[in-house]
């Protein structure tokens, strides 16, 4: 029977709270109505009010609640409703989630996994289609990461869970419909692992999240056109795995960058970086971007042309290997 | 003089009508949702049209508003012409926003909407800048904030009152209290058990209206405001009110019985009390009644019309207004 992603990561919830009592999920209308993309339902309803429990609207009150609860034992699942309705959390998340840990010098640990749906494509405003991705992973003490494929929606998920660390797991919203026929649970590479999606010789397109499926069909198309691109699935935002991005570099002496986020310090901007730190002998062209623009999210209407597709990164393939 | 007064029969006619207006311009907008030409999620307000006609009816002109995801009728209260706001919720170059804001961001800051706000609780801080400003230059005007009772559980509400108070600005919060942030109910999520009641942390009064009663909430609007607008600060006001629609479009409605919304919806339904009240008391007529409803209807009709036959932004635009232009 096929699966979703938001399945998968229901079932990942799920079954880790099976595992560990420790494991509370909360946030607003996750308990009864099972969120807004109904990726916690039917878990209040097997697990209980006490461990899975809707709260006031009060997205700071949920981090500092998760904060408290986690430097006393419990594993505390928060969900921010959508990508910017986190900002009244960012204090939170910023100066207290992420420094704790290391202002205890290691003796508090943070094992928080907030998740938020996140990025465009669904025909939503802005506040309602951000990809905030760049401001977690520029804040040391959070680990940064976002599934791709329904597969590690699953595995990823667990893995968060149970790490130590505090973990920002940005779900990618328009591939919650997106499906496999792979049985749950399921376990993939481990999330700080960057993971080849598509093996190739000619360009590396490195993505994560919602512009995994998008890289894919790309590679698809260029492969009509006798290009060979190689697509890597970053998966771990913070810390990035930059062996396996500089390895790629190595086989095909191009790279391309493609995310939803704005251009200026995206995680293309990282990624760029530490490929001309680390393979400059190795490209034979300049390290390109597909990105969403340096604008606030657009309207429905536009969003379309804002978003980065198989167009725009088949152009810049063209590009990277007119060089 | 509130710009309207629903005790007498031409204001009564003006409220009639523009409850009406709200009324159908939110069902067109299911309607044109049905048909495919609405994107994302819109957040209808069927239900609550006494809570804005009344107090945006108490206001004077040049007062402001800020309002909420929920604004449509507060918007249209406040004066604004359906035709542009469609044309906003379409995405139209001809939109209040250019199209830009959609749904959730319906401003006209020239005409004193600061606008509609995807954030909960996001515009009540904004609130009580825009009153400030009003103060230091000399204006009488008083500011109208909408919220609803999820949003009375944010940081920025305790935040919003709290500045305004301290400052004794010239802030009208008006709770509308529809008894549901999305799934949660606010007798659930409220401490104390009203908004109303906090308003005594902050040394203000704090008072409960029928919000389904128009002419109950724009006498207790005109007397906050007035009183505001003397420079005696701030106000709390909550109206008690209830949405017949879900949530937004996604809304199965898990949390509450057919049977309560079937009760407000017949009961205490805001347009049918106010009509009967005025056939009631003899200060319209049928004739006039129905002629509320038809002028309502039809403005919506040819709003519709015009919006739908805008242009669409183009995809120069997008980077215009991102910085300032010199
Ligand atoms: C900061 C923030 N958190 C969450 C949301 C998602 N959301 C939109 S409206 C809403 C419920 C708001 O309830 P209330 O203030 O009572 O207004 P109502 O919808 O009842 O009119 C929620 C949770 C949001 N838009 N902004
Ligand atoms: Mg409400």
């Amino acid at each position: 029977m096929a699966v979703t992603m938001a399945q998968a990561i229901n079932q990942a919830l799920a079954d880790a709270m099976a595992k560990d009592e420790r494991v509370l999920i909360f946030g607003e209308d996750v308990g009864k109505l099972g969120g807004v993309f109904r990726v916690t339902d039917g878990l209040q309803a097997t697990y209980g009010e006490d461990r899975v429990f809707d709260t006031p609207l009060a997205e700071s009150g949920i981090i500092g609640t998760a904060i408290g609860l986690a430097m006393y034992g419990y594993r505390p699942v928060p969900e921010m409703q959508f990508d910017g309705f986190t900002y009244p959390a960012f204090e939170q998340i910023v100066s207290h989630l992420a420094k704790m840990p290391n202002r205890s010098r290691g003796t508090v640990k943070l094992p928080v996994t907030i998740r938020i749906p996140f990025g465009g494509g669904i025909g939503a405003v802005e506040h309602h289609s951000e990809s905030p991705e760049a401001y977690w992973a520029h804040t040391a003490g959070l680990k940064v990461m976002t599934p791709g494929t329904p597969e590690d929606g699953y595995s990823m998920m667990r893995e968060a869970i149970e790490m130590d660390d505090p973990v920002v797991f940005l779900e990618p919203k328009r591939r919650y419909w997106m499906k496999t026929d792979a049985a749950m649970p399921v376990t993939t590479e481990p999330a700080r692992d960057a993971v080849v999606r598509r093996a190739g010789t000619d360009v590396s397109v490195f993505c994560y999240g919602p512009m995994v499926r998008t890289a894919l069909d790309a590679a698809e198309a260029a492969a009509d056109e006798g290009w060979s691109i190689e697509v890597v699935d970053l998966r771990s935002l913070s810390p990035l795995d930059t062996d396996a991005i500089v390895a790629s570099v190595e086989r095909t002496g191009r790279a391309i960058v493609v995310h939803e986020a704005a251009r200026n310090l995206g995680i293309g901007a990282e990624v760029a970086a530490r490929i001309q730190e680390r393979a400059f002998y190795h490209l034979e062209a300049p390290v390109l971007r597909a990105t969403g623009f340096d604008t606030p999210y657009p309207p429905a209407k536009l969003e379309e042309f804002w978003l980065p597709d198989v167009d725009r990164i088949l152009d810049l393939v063209e590009r990277a290997l007119a060089y | 003089m509130p710009r309207h007064d629903p005790t007498e029969p031409s204001g009564a006619l003006e409220a009639l009508t523009t409850m009406w207006t709200i009324r159908r311009f939110e069902e067109a907008l299911e309607d044109l949702y049905s048909r495919g030409m609405l994107h994302g999620t819109n957040h209808l307000s069927i239900g609550q049209e006494a809570v804005a006609v009344g107090a945006c009816g108490a206001l004077e002109d040049g007062d402001f508003i800020t309002s909420t995801h929920r604004g449509h009728g507060h918007s249209i209260a406040h004066g604004a012409d359906p035709e542009p706001m469609f044309a906003e919720l379409l995405g139209r170059e001809t939109g209040y926003c250019g199209g830009r804001g959609g749904s959730m961001h319906i401003a006209d800051v020239g005409s004193g909407n600061l606008g509609a706000n995807g954030i909960v609780a996001g515009s009540m801080t904004l609130a009580v800048g825009a009153a400030l400003s009003q103060r230091l230059l000399g204006s009488s005007a008083v500011v109208l904030c909408f919220f609803g009772d999820g949003a009375a559980n944010e940081g920025s509400f305790h935040e919003a009152l709290n500045l305004a108070a301290v400052w004794e600005l010239p802030v009208v919060f008006l709770c509308e209290n529809n008894q549901y942030g999305m799934s949660m109910a606010s007798d659930l999520s409220t401490a104390g058990g009203s908004v109303a009641g906090r308003g005594a942390a902050y040394g203000l009064e704090g008072v409960r209206l029928d919000g389904n009663d128009v002419i109950a909430v724009a006498e207790g609007v005109a007397t906050a405001a007035a009183a505001a607008r003397e420079g005696r600060g701030p106000a709390l006001l909550e109206a008690i009110t209830y949405r017949y629609r879900g949530h937004s479009k996604s809304d199965r409605n898990l949390y509450r019985t057919q049977d309560e919304i079937e009760e407000w919806r017949t009961e205490r339904d805001p347009i049918a009390r106010f009509e009967a009240r005025l056939l009631e008391e003899g200060r319209l007529d049928r004739e006039a009644i129905d002629g509320a409803r038809q002028t309502a209807r039809e403005r919506i009709r040819d709003a519709v019309k015009a919006a739908v036959q805008a242009p669409e932004p183009t995809v120069d635009v997008l980077e215009e207004a991102v910085y300032a232009r010199r």
